[in-house]
């Protein structure tokens, strides 16, 4: 699947399905920090990830204070 | 959770979009937005904000936050107009301004804007360099003035700023881990008028940033996402991810520990927060608050639009 990361903004590929919660493991995200869309949708930490899906993984964080 | 059936809504049963840990339920998209509401409503009515009497000016910058908590006041039938300030940080400042305004013109909602440079003569890079200040410090303090300035000038009754529970948790957590306690005493959800201050609120305290971001995207509120080039690497974020760290290991934490401090901690400063407002008289330049002769933004005004204009690439090589 394509992966869009941003903060700088980046696209990867990973190869086979996957739960966006083992996802944001592998990448070492913290899932409290970023949240999933896939065609401008969201998916929940047990959703499944296919082969073709193009995702966003968004980070939620902002820095001012 | 195991099997191949997706999370259900806890409220519906219908499918889920998203996981709430702290929450310990799934929602689907209509049952999320309805808790995002009502946890609105309850920071609200429990903290005494405001009511729809109330004419109130949201800080909005292009980000997630602003737009969401202005998108929910609307929705909950609140009088609200938006004040967005350029900080002239580069293309970020340009396109957050756009972002801002976009969101204003297609709900048919007044957003006032303020230029930095246009209207007094300095940006936030300027700022900071001639001023010595971290970027973020030069930012708040104009902001502060702004927004200030703008709510008493237009007959506005109250300032909301977007600032969530993750935010309110990583100042709580800088403040004690120095024992701030002026900072900790006037950290509250709502800081009444006073001394030529208007009232001041903060109706996102119970959501965090997760679920301020996540309102926009299932509400279909375009914001800018990407990170403000200054405040890379500041110390905020830093503590953002400590307790970031703390949420994955044991949900709930960051509520836990701002929401029991307003509850417990802060009753307990009340008198000393109290002392703190009394020393305040005006500026003698432009007469906002303040406890010396000429304000901080006064002082911020004079020494920066007298330097030479600095730009976000060069502020950024001169932090390396």
């Amino acid at each position: 699947m394509k992966v869009l990361l941003r903060n700088p903004r980046r696209e990867i590929e990973i190869q086979g399905r996957r739960r966006v919660h083992a996802l944001l493991a592998e990448l070492d995200l913290n899932r409290e920090s970023h949240l999933v869309i896939r065609n401008g949708t969201l998916v929940p930490g047990d959703g499944e990830l296919h082969e073709d899906d193009v995702i966003e993984i968004r980070p939620v964080i902002s820095g001012g204070s | 959770m195991s099997g191949n059936v997706g999370s259900k809504c806890r409220t519906c049963r219908e499918p889920a979009i998203i996981d709430l840990a702290r929450h310990n339920a799934n929602f689907c998209a209509e049952h999320f937005l309805e808790l995002c509401r009502r946890q609105v409503t309850k920071a609200i009515e429990k903290y005494e904000m405001f009511d729809r009497d109330d004419r109130i000016l949201v800080a909005v910058s292009g980000g997630k936050d602003s737009l969401a908590v202005w998108d929910l006041l609307i929705e909950l039938g609140y009088q609200a107009d938006g004040l967005y300030v350029g900080l002239g940080i580069g293309e970020y400042s340009d396109v957050s301004g756009e972002y801002a305004q976009r969101f204003a013109d297609e709900r048919g909602l007044r957003l006032i804007t303020i230029s930095l440079r246009g209207e007094y003569g300095y940006d936030i890079p300027t700022a900071s360099k001639a001023t010595r200040r971290v970027p973020c410090s030069a930012c708040g303090l104009s902001k502060r003035h702004l927004f200030d300035k703008a709510a008493l000038d237009g007959g506005y009754t109250a300032v909301v700023t977007g600032h969530n529970l993750d935010d309110e948790a990583a100042v709580l957590l800088g403040n004690t881990m120095r024992w701030e306690i002026d900072y900790l005493a006037r950290q509250l959800p709502v800081l009444p008028a006073r001394n030529g201050f208007p009232k001041k609120v903060k109706p996102l305290v119970r959501l965090t940033e997760r679920e301020t971001a996540a309102w926009c995207i299932v509400r279909g509120i375009d914001y800018l996402v990407d990170e403000c080039p200054m405040a890379a690497g500041n110390r905020h974020l830093g503590y953002k991810d400590t307790l970031n760290a703390m949420e994955a290991q044991s949900p709930g934490s960051k509520a836990a520990f701002y929401l029991n401090f307003i509850d417990r901690m802060a009753p307990l400063l009340a008198d000393h927060a109290t002392v703190e407002r009394e020393s305040v008289h005006a500026c003698s330049e432009c007469g906002a608050p303040t406890s010396g002769d000429v304000c901080a933004f006064c002082r911020l005004v004079a020494t920066a639009s007298a330097h030479e204009p600095v730009s976000v690439p060069m502020m950024l090589k001169g932090r390396r």
